[in-house]
């Protein structure tokens, strides 16, 4: 009850006391509860529910963006894993393993080449998720304006488009981590034997994929940001105007 | 109408566009009382500024110039936990293109502000479905927008309006893209409601239908008020237009 937000008139009593403390909406009536915190809300369960919801029904869309993050996710996980078996056999000690190597043209810790492949595939995959997040938001926006019109807040919208983006980015950092793996090994298999796997360092295996899961899930929350930032910030006439 | 409670106070309002070097005024100065309880038609051909007054009254864009005020509160000065809780709560919107979110079904779209509202899944359901019974189509609760007609959709956009028991029901052409009787059966239970639970609305309209239904009629041509009649007024009038 310190300052009055505003010399609003309501009540005479009210307006001359001034007695409107910040934490109590101009509307209520004096003995509704005045914690502001719990009077517009969206529980997490609920909006992860409406995320699946929205993810299942453009169910193509969001295979196609899926897609662009699994590959290149398994790129990014192919050459890690590849990395990891060519050290595997690098430090085997057998000689003619490091032979067979040397003819690839391994050299330790990666070519720079091979680096900046990886780095560009990335960043396309990421310029690919922004276009494809921003189309989605142009998509829903009435949706959007919607929701505001009901007493969304912008914190609503923005974590339901970042919710739907870790939804991608589990599944597409997850399978494309798992493809990459495999195929590096298969790889490996071909070109090395059996003992590509058995000289495989399982713990720097378990490394790359980890970091290409937490790189793939990282890049699809990157992808999202600016086009769940515009659709939060978006005023709901603006939204409304747009003609489907 | 009975008290005579000023809910909405509208005063000097102009609203300029900027489209290219040129300034459109779309209202070009507007001043208007609306009673607690009454039933307020905006008429007006085309162009005449109803729906930028309607987004002003709502909240939804914010005047050039002048001042709205709901409840004696100037809604410019509410920040936007206030002006959602305004959304969520006080007011309930009705749209001529429905605007239901696609993705969900009518009863999802029912409960979505009462979730807002902080309302109990559970509670939230019943009353949805009280509501779909009110307007008549509790058989389609697990309907998606898609599956039902224009005019059902309409009625789910009504029920989901009364979600929260707003004061406050704005209406911009709810029957515009209706048939001739599906529209009259809406205005019939817009005018049900205002009767049975005292809820004040307000609509913009160009269908001469809703003529019957209103307390008073605000006609408005060129961004300006030409004349306010009451219902008493308004037989007289209708037979003017009908003849000419
Ligand atoms: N966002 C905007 N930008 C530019 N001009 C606008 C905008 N919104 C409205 N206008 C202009 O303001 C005027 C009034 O528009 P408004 O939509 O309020 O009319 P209306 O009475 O609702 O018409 P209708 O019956 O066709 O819906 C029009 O001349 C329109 O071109
Ligand atoms: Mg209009």
């Amino acid at each position: 009850m310190v300052h009055g937000v505003e010399p609003w008139v309501e009540d005479t009593f009210l307006s001359t006391e001034q007695d409107m403390s910040k934490n109590r909406i101009p509307f209520q009536n004096q003995d509704e509860q005045p914690d502001i915190a719990a009077q517009v809300v969206l529980p997490f369960k609920k909006s992860f529910e409406i995320s699946l919801k929205s993810l299942k029904s453009r169910f193509l869309r969001n295979m196609v963006t899926v897609t662009s993050l699994i590959l290149a996710v398994s790129f990014l996980a192919y050459v890690l894993v590849g990395a990891d078996i060519s050290s595997g056999l690098y430090h085997s000690g057998d000689l003619d393993l490091i032979k067979a190597l040397e003819k690839t043209g391994y050299e330790p810790g990666g070519s720079a080449k091979e680096r900046w492949i990886v780095i560009l595939s990335l960043l396309v995959c990421t310029v690919g998720i922004i276009n494809a997040q921003l189309m989605a938001v142009t998509e829903r926006f009435r949706e959007i304006g919607t929701m505001k019109c009901l007493g969304a807040l912008d914190s609503f919208v923005l974590r339901l488009f970042l919710l739907e983006a870790s939804m991608q980015g589990t599944t597409g950092a997850l399978l494309g981590s798992i493809f990459g793996a495999i195929i590096a090994i298969l790889v490996g298999m071909l070109r090395f034997g059996l003992d590509a796997v058995t000289m495989l360092p399982l713990n720097e295996v378990g490394m790359s994929l980890f970091y290409s899961i937490g790189v793939g899930f990282g890049l699809s929350l990157l992808g999202v940001l600016y086009p769940a930032f515009i659709a939060a910030r978006m005023r709901p006439i603006e939204a409304m105007r747009t003609e489907e | 109408m009975a008290d005579q409670h000023t809910i909405v106070r509208v005063t000097g309002v102009k609203r300029n566009f900027k489209l290219g070097s040129t300034d459109v005024q779309a209202l070009k100065g507007v001043d208007l009382e609306i009673f607690a309880g009454e039933y307020l038609s905006i008429m007006g051909p085309s162009g005449s500024g109803k729906s930028t007054l309607f987004n002003m009254i709502g909240g939804l864009d914010k005047p050039t110039e002048g001042k709205v005020y709901i409840d004696e509160v100037d809604i410019a000065q509410l920040d936007a936990f206030e002006l959602a809780w305004l959304r969520n709560r006080k007011i309930g919107y009705i749209f001529q293109t429905f605007n239901l979110i696609q993705v969900m079904t009518a009863l999802e779209n029912i409960t979505l502000p009462m979730i807002f509202a902080g309302v109990h899944n559970d509670a939230a359901v019943a009353k949805g479905i009280e509501l779909l019974d009110l307007v008549g189509l509790h058989k389609r609760y697990n309907h998606k927008p898609q599956e039902l007609s224009g005019g059902q959709q309409q009625r789910v956009a009504i029920a989901r309006a009364l979600a929260n028991d707003p004061a406050i029901i704005l209406a911009d052409e709810p029957t515009g893209n209706l048939d001739l009787s599906t529209g009259e059966e809406i205005i019939k239970l817009m005018n049900d409601l205002s009767k049975e639970r005292g809820v004040t609305i307000i609509t913009a309209t160009h269908d001469y239908k809703m003529l019957n239904a209103s307390d008073r009629v605000v006609w408005i041509e060129d961004g300006l008020i030409k004349k306010i009649e009451h219902r008493d007024q308004l037989n007289i009038d209708v037979g003017c237009i009908s003849m000419a």
